[in-house]
């Protein structure tokens, strides 16, 4: 519950962040702090030095941009749950936010942290993802884009170079978007997605499912898209569809959960998600 | 002037403006200059033999004081103790060192301790001590460890066996060969994990020129500490002082005297310096004593009415790698003698194996040994039912001791003091509406819904007491307690006392039951507790006893105070002491009230001492050692509504009631407060805390991320009703109110989940009842 000995740098501008995480690779960048610290008290990670970004306000904000929705990579879940941005063209967000640890922890935590710590069991990972966004960093090599199913490559792995800083965090086409939800299956002690699933439905009938908790990294739910998507949302469609969720994936397990159990509540919770779409 | 009654008044806690406030002084907030840090290495294996330590590389680190290894401290520190030496069970207490010598046996013993000048300097260096282990086969069952060829923890302990103990009465096996219905079923009590908000430390400062030690420790018996500190350290008792005014919980974690707050004395005395141990939270999980870990084979004898004739118990009880200060007391005499319950049953026989393994030690925990009896009794009279197709609230009723019959010894010895069990089941079927929820559930089920609702009428031990008895069971100590009641000139008062509130509220229920006994405003009166160089002898705050031990020592040193302020109230109003009435704070010559003097004037009048009555001696301070003759039986009955979700076995508790029955109430605000946490507690064991400890002895739910503390949203609002009657055994007629929501409310809540499933054909299934674990009941029950 000791860190080891670290400096402490706190940047002016992103650039400068960048600089300071080129000259000290044995350093992170510190945002919400909220999943980077407990590691750090457990000697888990041992970093040489923490660059703060918090105060910079290029990372603040949640604003519309066309038919887009950037959400700067500062944005606490606090933060989003109260934009007048979000709470008009993704409401479902503001519930989604809530699932969220406790107040403290969404008074905190960051969007951006949530996404670059690719938590196996952490919800936002899965909403960007079923939401299709764009992740933007910025690193001495430049500005860059992916698609956020380049992004979460593997349990605690994003594809981020260790000099690069998520700036924000871009959701398109949301007018497209015809209905959208998570729905969670939290963990009694800890909070975080035993089972989470995102779902988002366009305005044409496509159906975008994702997965967190029961597998190593968020993924899509190809399978069960494929069965629902262009079709009705009545009940044998909907329990055809859950009833392939996960098809093809290894779910993971573990004393709290086992990987059977974790598959069976990953259909369970897609089909509570196809009927929250549904209306 | 008028003082209400206090005793029965919701009185808002006093001691809570200062803890919610942040400004209570718990043993880290306890700041002296030049403290030196302290940080224990402890094993990262569960059983080894240590080849060799190299702490050079450590003792060179910035800002470190010195190292020490086991062999370093071997002649400043006796063992760590045990102090509840059961007798007649050829009870083995292996030995235990503070720092391991040639052996760990559990993840967390000690290796080696580092002091250096801040904490994360001893935590760098405490990194960098290198120690050579030769890993030794684990066991961390209780059932394993006794088999042939397990692991061996001791030379001296064979099969790990650390003690066998029998209780009983009666002739079970005649009851169990003529008996209609014979039920066998073996029941885990689960490992439980205390989580006090204050973990355990010790802030201590030793003055070498006058050879004292104050220690602030996190305790709940400053006492019993401080002996046992000075009977490891070898110094005085009267030159340690120990206080632990602020404590940040116990639950029984904190009763125990541990290596931890042992080493920061025996190292503050020798480095002749101040020393600080603080453990964080991941040392207290895995090196806290934890609680419960029973595994019991029950048999049972009954008649087809329902009448339960006998009940027999072979139990195997988890300690853990070493005897901790009370453990062997726990799983046997406060659990063996409490298996009769509220119930007549007149042959029993129970056996309790105390056996050692390579976990942490097991200990008091939150009601101790009886909810282990209760949760059997239980789950019986729920087996009982089933068998005979009897409703479980008949079968209870047919069991039932009855009023008139108390007091009433049962076949395990103890004598119940008083109580009448059918009227609290009465009340609580009658707020539940047991009848139309009878006919809802009929309904869900038609629906394919999994609804169900348990009982638990359960009885307790409490207000631990009398030291005969503590004697006649090796407990090694006395379970009295003592009070020193002072008024000063003013008229205000200071209380003593040797009990050890740490949390319960004391220093308001206290206060309030000298007011009434003294006729003073409650603001008046100062209580004051757990500083060993303030108060008189006690032995702490455990066993429900603290209100009804030490808070009658209270009340009869208060009416000491009140026989000699009378004689003095005599003098001065010139009549006999006969003559005169005390009320509310006032003497009066009886038949002319207006002829009086407050309690306030006679006070001061024996404080000037101008004129006394004739051999009286100045001053108004008076004492009382109060020893009772015999525990407490509260009482009761808990019950709880569940629905199951089919879909992914998550359960819902719908309703809880619970009917208790504490004897008379002094603060009916905080009693409710005891009984919402014990209530909350125990429905935690039975559907949310469990601990796991891997096959190499690792703790599996060594954080709050994985061992889950129920948060707010996990327990439903309670329905809380009392019944009232009072016991003979103190002079308030309270019996105790800390453990009872944690014994009754485990077996209500698992009687109710195995309900709902019983169309599934479902009788039995052990704790905790994760999601997964009735997920995996339903997908089993349907498919067969
Ligand atoms: C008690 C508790 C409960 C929680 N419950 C949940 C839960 O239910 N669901 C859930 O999803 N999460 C939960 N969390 C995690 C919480 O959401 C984290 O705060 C979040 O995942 C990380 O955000 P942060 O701002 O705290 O990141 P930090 O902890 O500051 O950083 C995390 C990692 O990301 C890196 N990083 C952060 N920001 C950037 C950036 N802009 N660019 C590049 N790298 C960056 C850091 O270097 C670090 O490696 C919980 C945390 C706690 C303490």
């Amino acid at each position: 519950m000791y860190p080891t000995d670290f400096d402490y740098h706190r940047p002016e501008s992103v650039s400068d962040a960048v600089k300071l995480l080129k000259e000290n690779p044995e350093a992170k960048v510190l945002a919400g702090g909220h999943s980077l610290l407990p590691v750090m008290k457990l000697r888990l990670a041992m970093p040489t030095a923490l660059i703060d970004i918090t105060r910079l306000s290029e990372l603040s904000g949640v604003r519309e941009d066309g038919d887009a929705v950037v959400i700067g990579a500062n944005t606490t879940y606090s933060e989003l749950m109260a934009s007048d941005v979000i709470k008009q063209k993704l409401p479902f967000l503001v519930d989604a936010a809530d699932q969220v640890g406790d107040v403290q922890v969404r008074n905190v935590g960051t969007i951006g942290g949530a996404c670059a710590h690719c938590d196996p069991a952490a919800d936002f990972p899965a909403i960007v993802l079923a939401l299709d966004a764009e992740i933007k960093t910025v690193g001495s090599s430049g500005e860059q884009t992916h698609k956020a199913s380049d992004f979460f490559v593997d349990m605690f792995t994003p594809r981020l170079e260790p000099d690069e800083v998520i700036t924000e965090i871009r959701l398109p086409n949301v007018a497209d978007i015809a209905s959208a939800t998570y729905q969670k299956f939290a963990h009694p002690a800890s909070g975080y997605a035993i089972v989470g699933v995102a779902g988002v439905r366009t305005s044409g009938g496509d159906v975008r499912l994702t997965v967190t908790g029961s597998v190593p990294i968020t993924t899509r739910l190809t399978a069960a898209e494929g069965e629902i998507s262009g079709k009705d949302l009545n009940e044998a469609n909907i329990k055809a569809a859950a009833d392939k969720a996960g098809e093809g994936l290894d779910f993971v397990g573990d004393i709290h959960a086992s990987d059977q159990y974790r598959a069976h509540l990953t259909r369970v919770f897609t089909r509570r998600a196809l009927e929250k779409l549904a209306g | 002037m008028a003082v209400t009654k206090m005793f029965g008044a919701s009185v808002k806690r006093r001691e809570d403006s200062r803890m919610m406030t942040g400004r209570a002084e718990y043993t880290d907030d306890v700041r002296l200059t030049h403290t030196l840090h302290m940080c224990i290495v402890r094993s990262p294996y569960a059983h080894a033999r240590i080849k060799s330590i190299d702490t050079s590389a450590a003792k060179s680190m910035p800002g470190v004081v010195a190292v020490y290894t086991g062999e370093d401290l071997k002649d400043d520190l006796g063992q760590v103790p045990c102090a509840w030496l059961i007798p007649d069970c050829n009870l083995k207490v292996p030995e235990y060192r503070a720092v391991a010598i040639d052996k760990v046996r559990f993840v967390g013993d000690q290796v080696a301790v580092v002091v250096a000048e801040d904490r994360y300097q001893a935590e760098d260096a405490a990194d960098a001590v290198s120690v050579d282990y030769e890993p030794l086969d684990v066991v961390t069952n209780q059932e394993d460890a006794l088999q042939d060829g397990a692991p061996q923890l001791y030379d001296d302990v064979p099969n790990n066996l650390a003690f066998q103990w029998k209780i009983g009465g009666g002739d079970f096996d005649a009851a169990f060969a003529s008996a209609d219905v014979k039920i066998s079923q073996r029941f885990v009590n689960h490992r439980l994990i205390a989580n006090a908000i204050e973990t355990r430390g010790a802030t201590v400062e030793y003055n070498p020129g006058s050879g004292r030690l104050t220690a602030w420790i996190t305790s709940q018996n400053p006492h019993i500490h401080r002996f046992l500190i000075s009977g490891a350290t070898g110094i005085p008792e009267t030159d340690i002082r120990i206080i632990s005014t602020d404590v940040g919980g116990g639950f029984g974690s904190k009763i125990p005297t541990y290596a931890g707050e042992m080493l920061a004395c025996a190292i503050a005395r020798k480095l002749g310096a101040q020393v600080k141990w603080m453990e964080t939270r991941r040392e207290n999980y895995v090196t806290n004593a934890h609680g419960r870990d029973h595994i019991d084979y029950v048999d049972v004898a009954a008649s087809k009415d329902g009448v339960v004739s006998g009940i027999r118990v072979n139990s195997f009880a988890n300690h853990g790698a070493y005897l901790s200060t009370a453990a062997p007391g726990v799983p046997t005499w406060l659990f063996g003698t409490m298996l009769s319950g509220a119930y007549k049953i007149p042959n029993i026989d129970c056996t309790v194996n105390g056996v050692l393994t390579n976990t942490t030690t097991t200990d008091a925990y939150r009601g101790a040994g009886r909810p282990e009896a209760t949760y059997i009794l239980e789950r019986v009279m729920d087996l009982v039912a089933h068998e005979t197709g009897l409703d479980p609230v008949e079968v209870r009723r047919r069991n039932f001791i009855q009023p008139h019959e108390f007091p009433y010894t049962v076949a395990t010895t103890l004598e119940y003091d008083s109580g009448n069990y059918e009227e609290a089941l009465n009340q609580a079927l009658q707020t539940v509406g047991y009848e139309d929820f009878r006919r809802e559930q009929e309904q869900a089920r038609a629906e394919g819904r999994l609804l169900g609702i348990g009982f638990s009428t359960y009885v307790e031990v409490c207000g631990l007491a009398p030291s005969a008895a503590a004697g006649a069971m090796g407990f090694q100590g006395g379970l009295w307690e003592s009070s020193t009641v002072r008024m000063h000139p003013t008229g205000k008062v200071t209380a003593f006392t040797g009990a050890s509130p740490h949390g319960q509220g004391e220093e308001t229920t206290f206060a309030q039951l000298i007011a009434d006994e003294l006729g003073v405003p409650f603001h008046d009166i100062e209580i004051v507790h757990s500083d060993t160089d303030r108060i008189p002898f006690g032995w702490g705050t455990y066993g429900s006893r603290t209100t009804a031990v030490g808070g009658s020592a209270m009340v009869y040193a208060s009416r000491r105070i009140i026989d000699k302020a009378r004689r003095f109230a005599a003098h001065m109003l010139e009549v006999s002491v006969d003559d005169i009435d005390f009320n509310d704070g006032i003497f009066s010559v009886k038949g002319s009230p207006e002829q009086s003097k407050t309690i306030q004037d006679v006070c001061l009048a024996a404080y000037l001492a101008w004129d006394l009555p004739e051999g009286e001696h100045p001053g108004l301070e008076e004492s009382y050692f109060f020893d009772p003759t015999n525990f407490t039986f509260p009482f009761g009955t808990h019950i709880c509504i569940v629905e199951i979700e089919p879909d992914t076995g998550q359960i819902e508790i719908k309703r809880y009631v619970a009917v208790d029955d504490l004897g008379n109430v002094i603060n009916p605000m905080i009693v409710d407060g005891q009984i919402h946490g014990g209530i909350t507690q125990g429905i935690a064991q039975a559907l949310y805390e469990y601990a796991v400890y891997d096959e190499s002895g690792q703790l599996l739910t060594g954080s709050m991320m994985d061992y889950c503390v129920p948060k707010f949203h996990h327990v439903p609002t309670f329905e809380l009703g009392r019944t009232v009657t009072p016991t003979p055994v103190n002079p308030m007629g309270l019996k105790g109110a800390g453990e009872t929501g944690t014994i009754a409310s485990t077996p209500a809540v698992v009687n109710a989940i195995i309900d709902a499933l019983r169309p599934l054909g479902v009788k039995h299934v052990d704790m905790p009842f994760t999601s997964e674990r009735v997920w995996n009941v339903i997908q089993e029950r349907k498919g067969s």
